[in-house]
C-alpha cells in the first residue's frame, strides 16, 4: 500500500489547464516513491503554516569535489521520514539542453533507484537537478553518473555551469557557435567548476545574438553575446513581399495573417533612426545601426545579421544580494570567437586573477568593479577605455588624477608657495 | 578505492542532435511560426524543421519525463530538448508528422502546446516550499495558479509583445527575475528572530555581520551569549544574514508575502535592457491558489494588452505613457514604498516638470 498524506490544499492545484506538478508527484507516490508522498505531505504542511520546512543547508558532497551537491534536511523529519535528507545533485546539462532519450534514460534509471524520482528540468543556471537524495546515496549516484558519462555542475564559490541559447543548432540569428563556446569553457575550466576557490560564484552565459534569449545581460558575470560588425544582409525581393503582405510580420509571432507596416513598425521603431523606406526599397545606414535586432525580428525572411561575426563581451551582472542588482556592461565591443578561443581565455583568466586577488568574501565581480572602479578593472585586464563602454561620460568632477599624470607631481612646499602668495 | 571518474564534464552537445540538426548546423535561414506553439525553420539548403513547443512544469518526476521520452521516441527519433524557460520542444523533419505528434501531446494531457510569439510563455521559477531553505513564498503553486488564469495567452499570439513572467521565492532571486516584464518576488517584512543560545555555535559572526547590505547587524552579548543584535530600523528583511547564519531565520506566516514588479526586459531590441520596477509592494501568501496575486497580475496584463502599441513591451509602454499613467490605468495604489531609498535612489526621482496630471 503506497504511502499517502491527505493534501486538501494541494489537491486544489490539480484543477486547471496548466500541467499540475501535484498530479505528477502524486502519481510517483502512488507508484511507490515514499519520498514523493512525504514531499507532498511536507508541502501541504508548508501551505498550512505558510512557512517552508527545510533546514538551513548542511555540507554534503562527493569526495574530491567542493560543489555540485546541495545539502537539504527536513525540519519535521519525524512526520516525513522520506524527506529527512533531501539533497540535490546538479548534473551538467548538454549545451542547449538537447537530449537523446537513450542517454536521458541513464539518468532516469539511476535516479529512480537511488533518489526520490523528482527532478527540475532544469535549474535556473542550466543544470539538470536531481531533487532529493539521502546522504548515503550521493557517492553511489556520482559513481553511476560518471560511469555513464555525466558529471556534476558547479555550486558555491566556484565557476557555475555555463549555459547557452539554442544558437546555430536551430536559430538563424546565431552569430557565434554558442554550444561550442559553452562546452569549451566548461571543459577547460573543470577544476574551477568543481573546486570552489574564488571569492564567490562566477557565471558565464552565451547568447547567440542581442535578443539575449539566455538572459546573459541580466545574470552573467561574463556575458558573451553574438554580434556582427559589417552590414545587415537584405533580400530586396523579400522586403517587397513583406510590403505586399505576402509574408507575415515578425515570423508569425502576431499571427500568420499579420501584415507588416514597414514604415511604422520597422523604420520608426529603429532606435537610431538609421533606416529608410521609400515604398519599394529598404535602406539601412549600417554604420549608425546598433544591432538591436528589432528589424531582423520583424522581417526574418528579408533581413539577416551580417557575416563578419563575433561577440560583444560584457561583465558584472548579478541579482540584488549584496549591493543591488546589476546588468553586465560592455568591456570588449567586439572579439572574434574562433575555436579554441585563446584570446577570450587569456582575457577571462586576467579577470579571474584580479577578482580573486581583490575580491572580498562573497563579493561578485560586478560588485568589485563598482567598489574599485571600471577604469581600474580595465587597467587590470589590459583593456583600453573606449566610449562603447559607457552610456555617457561622468558628470561628477571628482577625478582621481595620479601623481604621474600631473607635471611636477604632487611634491611641493609651502615655502615655495608663499614666495608668490602672502599669508 | 576503485578508479574514480571525475572532471569529465557534460556529454558533448552534438551527441544529442538528430541528423537534421547536425546537417543544418549554422545554416538556418529563417523561421515562421505556423500557429501558436509550432515553429518551422528553413535552412539555406531548403531543409524544413518543425518544432512543437509544450509547457514544461520544470518540477517533474521521472514518470512524466519518461512519458516525454516516449513521445520523442515515437515521433522524433528519440531526440528532443528543453528551452531556457523550461518548455519542451519536439522536433520533426516532416510536416506530415505534426498532426500525429500534436495528437499524442494532447492525449498525454500535461503537455499543452504554445509559448511562441507574442504570448505569455512559461514562468521561470525557483524552488519555493518544495525545496528552498530561505523561501518567503512557494514557487510551483503560484506558477500553476497564475498560468491557469492566464492560460489563454500561452496558446495564442494576442498580446502587443511577449510578456515574460518570472518568480523568485526570495531576494536571492535565483534565476534573476530583476529584468522581467512581470516579476513575482517573495519578500519578508520582519527582521530575523535570533537564537542567541546557538548562534556562535552555528555561525561565523564576522561573516554574518558582513552579509548585511545596510550594516544593520553588530556583535552583541545577549543573555550571556556571544551573539549579534539587529538594528530593526536599518533592516530591510533581505534575509542575507540568514543565508550566512542558520540561527537568524526570517520566515513568518504573517510577515511574508509577494511583491509584484513590472517593466523589465533583457533583450536589446529597440530599447536597452531594463530592470523591473515595483508595482505592488505586498500581497499576503494565500495558498493554495493565491487569488489576490493572480488577480493583480491579470489586471496588469489586460490593461497593458488593451493600451500598448504593437511590439511594445510592458516597460516600454509604461515609459511612453509615464509611470503616473501606469498607476492610474491599472488602478494600483501608489505609496511611499514605491519611492526608492537605497543607493542610486535619486536617479529615479523626477527632476523635471514633465509629468501628466492624473485622477
Amino acid at each position: 500500500m503506497a504511502k499517502e498524506h491527505p493534501t486538501p490544499m494541494l489537491d486544489e492545484l490539480e484543477k486547471g489547464p496548466w500541467p499540475s506538478f501535484v498530479t505528477d508527484i502524486k502519481a510517483a507516490a502512488k507508484a511507490g516513491k515514499d519520498a514523493c508522498a512525504d514531499l507532498l505531505g511536507q508541502l501541504e504542511l508548508s501551505y498550512k503554516d505558510k512557512e517552508g520546512h527545510w533546514k538551513h543547508g548542511g555540507i554534503v558532497g562527493v569526495l574530491g569535489y567542493g560543489g555540485g551537491v546541495i545539502g537539504r534536511y527536513s525540519d519535521v523529519p519525524e512526520l516525513f521520514p522520506g524527506v529527512e535528507h533531501f539533497h540535490t545533485l546538479r548534473v551538467n546539462q548538454p549545451a542547449s539542453k538537447f537530449y537523446k532519450t537513450e542517454r536521458l534514460r541513464e539518468i532516469i534509471d539511476i535516479w529512480n533507484r537511488r533518489g526520490s524520482g523528482m527532478l527540475n528540468m532544469h535549474g535556473s543556471t542550466g543544470d539538470m537537478v536531481l531533487l532529493g537524495a539521502f546522504t548515503e546515496e550521493l557517492e553511489p549516484i556520482f559513481a553511476e553518473l560518471t560511469a555513464k558519462g555525466w558529471d556534476l555542475g558547479g555550486s558555491g564559490s566556484a565557476l557555475r555551469t555555463p549555459s547557452c541559447c539554442v544558437g546555430k543548432a536551430r536559430c538563424e540569428w546565431a552569430c557565434i557557435d554558442t554550444q561550442d563556446i559553452c562546452y569549451t569553457l566548461t571543459m577547460e575550466y573543470q577544476d574551477e567548476l568543481h573546486r570552489p576557490a574564488w571569492p564567490y560564484k562566477f557565471k558565464f552565459k552565451v547568447d547567440g545574438c542581442p535578443n539575449c534569449c539566455v538572459a546573459s545581460i541580466a545574470r552573467a558575470d561574463c556575458s558573451i553575446i553574438g554580434t556582427w560588425r559589417d552590414d545587415i544582409r537584405i533580400d530586396a525581393e523579400a522586403v517587397k513581399a513583406y510590403a505586399a503582405g505576402e509574408i507575415a510580420a515578425n515570423g508569425g509571432g502576431h499571427g500568420t495573417d499579420d501584415k507588416l507596416d514597414i514604415q511604422k513598425d520597422v523604420v520608426e521603431l529603429c532606435p537610431t533612426q538609421c533606416m529608410s523606406w521609400d515604398g519599394s526599397t529598404l535602406t539601412i545606414n549600417n554604420a549608425e545601426c546598433t544591432r538591436c535586432m528589432h528589424c531582423i525580428n520583424l522581417m526574418p525572411q528579408a533581413l539577416r545579421p551580417g557575416t563578419d561575426t563575433g561577440a560583444t563581451i560584457l561583465v558584472g551582472a548579478k541579482a540584488p544580494i549584496l549591493e543591488g542588482a546589476q546588468m553586465s556592461s560592455v568591456v570588449i565591443p567586439f572579439i572574434k570567437m574562433e575555436a579554441p578561443y585563446d584570446d577570450f581565455k587569456e582575457f577571462i583568466e586576467k579577470v579571474w586573477d584580479w577578482w580573486d586577488e581583490n575580491g572580498k568574501n562573497r563579493e561578485r565581480l560586478g560588485e568589485l568593479i563598482q567598489r574599485l572602479g571600471l577604469a581600474e578593472f580595465l587597467k587590470a585586464v589590459d583593456l583600453e577605455p573606449v566610449p562603447q563602454m559607457i552610456k555617457e561620460p561622468r558628470s561628477n568632477p571628482y577625478i582621481f588624477y595620479k601623481e604621474e599624470e600631473v607635471p611636477g607631481g604632487f611634491e611641493r612646499t609651502i615655502d615655495d608657495y608663499r614666495k608668490r602668495h602672502a599669508r | 578505492m576503485a578508479e574514480r571518474i571525475t572532471d569529465i564534464g557534460p556529454p558533448k552537445y552534438d551527441e544529442m542532435w538528430p541528423d537534421i540538426i547536425k546537417d543544418n548546423y549554422g545554416k538556418w535561414k529563417y523561421h515562421e511560426i505556423l500557429e501558436p506553439g509550432v515553429l518551422k525553420h528553413v535552412s539555406e539548403t531548403g531543409t524544413e524543421l518543425y518544432t512543437v513547443r509544450c509547457a514544461g512544469t520544470r518540477l517533474m518526476t521521472t514518470l512524466h519525463l519518461e512519458n516525454i521520452c516516449k513521445i520523442a521516441d515515437e515521433f522524433c527519433g528519440g531526440f528532443f530538448r528543453f528551452t531556457t524557460r523550461n518548455n519542451i520542444e519536439f522536433m520533426v523533419d516532416d510536416a506530415s508528422k505534426l498532426e500525429p505528434l500534436k495528437k499524442a501531446l494532447a492525449d498525454n494531457g500535461a503537455l499543452p502546446i504554445g509559448g511562441t510569439g507574442a504570448c505569455i510563455t512559461n514562468i521561470v521559477h525557483t524552488q519555493g516550499w518544495v525545496h528552498c531553505h530561505t523561501p518567503a513564498i512557494d514557487a510551483s503553486g503560484i506558477v500553476k495558479a497564475v498560468m491557469d488564469e492566464l492560460f489563454e495567452y500561452f496558446g495564442s499570439h494576442k498580446l502587443p509583445a511577449q510578456v515574460r513572467i518570472s518568480l523568485a521565492c526570495c531576494l536571492n532571486m535565483c534565476g534573476a527575475v530583476h529584468c522581467s516584464d512581470i516579476a513575482i518576488l517573495g519578500v519578508h517584512r520582519k527582521p530575523p528572530v535570533i537564537e542567541h543560545s546557538h548562534l556562535d555555535k552555528m555561525c561565523e559572526i564576522p561573516t554574518t555581520i558582513a552579509a548585511c547590505p545596510t550594516a544593520a547587524i553588530k556583535p552583541a552579548k545577549v543573555d550571556g551569549y556571544k551573539s549579534v543584535a539587529v538594528n530593526a530600523d536599518r533592516c530591510m528583511f533581505c534575509g542575507n544574514c540568514y543565508t550566512m547564519c542558520p540561527a537568524m531565520p526570517l520566515a513568518d506566516a504573517d510577515g511574508d508575502g509577494i511583491a509584484l514588479w513590472v517593466g523589465g526586459k533583457v533583450s536589446n531590441a529597440r530599447s536597452m535592457p531594463k530592470f523591473s520596477k515595483l508595482a505592488v509592494p505586498f500581497i499576503p501568501n494565500e495558498p493554495p491558489r493565491w487569488p489576490s496575486t493572480v488577480e493583480a497580475i491579470k489586471k496588469i496584463v489586460e490593461v497593458y494588452a488593451a493600451d500598448a502599441n504593437k511590439y511594445e513591451r510592458i516597460g516600454e509602454w509604461a515609459e511612453r505613457i509615464g509611470w503616473e499613467r501606469f498607476f492610474e490605468k491599472t488602478g494600483l495604489e501608489f505609496s511611499h514604498h514605491h519611492i526608492d531609498d537605497y543607493r542610486f535612489a535619486m536617479t529615479t526621482w523626477r527632476n523635471s516638470t514633465q509629468f501628466k496630471f492624473t485622477d
